[in-house]
């Protein structure tokens, strides 16, 4: 038995660093954004460099997880809630990464109006991001704290739908070529994406910390 | 002679290992927390020692309620009470090894003109609704229990997961030897007053009774009945019965367990009788019945809706059906072996002289005591 909690402890800190990284992953985002809007371009491709590198280790150590719980034959009767949550997790950050990426390639041209805008809905999108982290933790832990951290979540996601309808509304009331203000909202309807995936994490996270209670 | 005489026995031994195992290890097994062979070798060994060790107490109650003395009527009894069991099965009705029985010795008694000790049939019906009552009651605290003890501990979900499967092998165990304890009167009950073995001494300082042997034999037939049928069941039971949650398995189990442990033990009702507290009656129970009050009893815990009253009213059915059917399956085939192939189904010198006549296995422990 003890070296089969041993085992155990080892993989609950695999997850632990997986989370961790999602983490990290966001506030590399949220900074990148900063330097991107303050024309910082060296430090943003730092960042998306830093980005690339956690999103690809979090891949291989999500992989890792996943073979032990089923190699180990673990949590039967939840294992399928507990990979889903892992890979839609994963999604969270995937979209993260291609949206830092998307601002690297196409380098969109953000009206310094609205610039303060862009980074509150960032700001907003990875506080959901970091309280879906938070609530997935509570998953394996403690679910009573499951609902309060999902409730945070909706909140954010539902004022980053706010902030992003705003950019909208201001940038379509500019004079200036339909194309940048296509883009711009093309931009702001991806950093709300993290929040909208987040939120997706947080739809099945509902549903298997029921499936628990049951 | 005897061995063919004891084939029915083992018969519903092996039906008993079978079916009843899968009360036990079923969850487990089925949803992959505890592997087959893991859970076979628990149960076989706690049943054998359950059996062997424990065995008495609800045998006695059953030889009082009818003491089939003659090898020929235990094998007619126990076969009665199997093809019962079978049938119902077939009927995909829930069915009880003990309620067939039962059934079966007032079908003798009848048959025989001996009398039925109503006392005692008084005691083993009411514990027959006593049982799956106090299972719910069980549960339903122990749940509320563990249910309590985890939000505050705030485990880990993959640690609790270990703890889990622990504790369902330790309650398992308990309830291998419960079952055995509990239900080897079934299957191995009718042939106590008619049993032929002759006490062996080990070493000079334990005895080995002819019923201890019996049972031996008995817990082995259940044994096989684990290793060559339970698996199919436990599956089944694991997926479809009652697909609960590791938790509310394992308080199920321990439940169900309790229940036939307090049904069984001669040591627990001593202890009660003699600290003046009401001790329960030894009698043999039905595990899926306990299994069902369990599992009402998380039900309950729960707030849950919905329970299905149509399948509560087949269990009450078949409640009532099988010790009818028993018995008159009983008493047509005593018929049969009497008349057609000439065996003698009661020993009526036996019965007059012994017609109280406990087991003779000393109260618990009783492996051990000296000759």
């Amino acid at each position: 038995m003890p070296f089969l909690l041993k085992k155990i402890k080892e993989l609950e800190s695999e997850i632990d660093a997986y989370l961790d990284m999602v983490i990290k992953g966001g506030l590399l985002f949220k900074q990148s954004i900063k330097y991107f809007m303050s024309g910082e371009i060296e430090e943003f491709e730092l960042r998306l460099d830093e980005l690339d590198k956690i999103e690809s280790d979090a891949d291989i150590l999500r992989r890792t997880i996943e073979s032990k719980l089923y190699e180990q034959t673990l949590i039967p009767d939840s294992r399928g809630d507990v990979l889903g949550l892992l890979e839609s997790t994963d999604k969270a950050l995937n979209v993260t990464t291609e949206t830092l990426h998307q601002f690297a390639v196409e380098i969109p041209h953000i009206l310094p109006e609205v610039k303060h805008l862009y980074i509150e809905l960032t700001d907003l999108s990875i506080s959901a991001l970091e309280s879906m982290v938070a609530a997935v933790r509570s998953y394996f832990e403690d679910l009573n704290q499951v609902r309060d951290y999902i409730n945070k979540v909706l909140f954010y996601e539902s004022e980053s739908d706010k902030i992003a309808e705003k950019i909208k509304r201001i940038v379509f009331r500019t004079d200036i070529e339909l194309s940048k203000k296509i883009h711009m909202r093309y931009f702001a309807l991806h950093i709300e994406n993290i929040a909208d995936e987040a939120e997706d994490v947080c739809d099945r996270l509902a549903i298997a910390a029921i499936k628990r209670h049951v | 002679m005897i061995w063919f005489f004891l084939l029915s026995g083992l018969f519903l031994g092996w039906s008993l290992g079978a079916n009843d195992a899968a009360n036990i290890f079923g969850t487990a097994v089925g949803t992959r927390m505890i592997k087959f062979k893991r859970a076979a070798i628990v149960t076989t060994l706690f049943v054998i020692v359950g059996a062997v060790f424990s065995g008495s107490g609800a045998t006695d109650t059953l030889t009082n309620l009818g003491a089939v003395n003659a090898l020929a009527g235990s094998f007619t009894v126990a076969l009665s009470a199997a093809i019962t069991v079978t049938w119902m099965t077939k009927l995909e009705l829930p069915v009880s090894t003990s309620q067939s029985i039962v059934g079966a010795i007032i079908g003798w008694n009848l048959f025989t003109g001996s009398s039925t000790n109503f006392s005692s049939l008084a005691e083993i019906v009411s514990s027959w609704v006593v049982g799956p009552f106090l299972a719910a009651l069980f549960s339903f605290f122990l749940f509320k229990l563990s249910m309590k003890i985890i939000r505050n501990l705030k485990i880990h979900m993959l640690e609790q997961d270990i703890y889990n499967r622990w504790g369902l092998l330790l309650v398992g165990a308990f309830g291998a030897y419960s079952l055995g304890a509990n239900n080897i009167a079934n299957v191995m009950g009718v042939f106590v007053p008619a049993q032929p073995f002759k006490d062996i001494e080990l070493w000079g300082a334990l005895t080995f009774s002819g019923t201890q042997q019996l049972f031996l034999i008995g817990g082995i037939a259940v044994s096989i009945g684990v290793f060559t049928y339970s698996h199919k069941v436990m599956f089944t039971v694991g997926k479809t019965l009652f697909k609960l949650t590791p938790i509310a398995a394992l308080v199920v189990v321990f439940s169900e367990s309790m229940v036939l442990f307090l049904f069984a033990s001669q040591a627990l009702s001593d202890w009660l009788n003699n600290h003046g507290l009401p001790s329960l009656p030894l009698v043999p129970l039905s595990s899926s019945h306990a299994v069902i009050g369990g599992v009402i009893g998380i039900a309950l815990a729960k707030r849950a809706q919905g329970i299905n009253y149509r399948i509560l009213k087949k269990i009450v059915l078949a409640w009532v059906a099988t010790p009818i059917i028993g018995g008159i399956l009983c008493f047509g085939l005593l018929f049969f072996v009497q008349n057609v192939f000439e065996q003698k189904v009661v020993d009526y010198s036996y019965s007059l002289l012994n017609s109280h006549r406990k087991t003779d296995i000393p109260p618990d422990n009783r492996f051990l005591t000296a000759p």
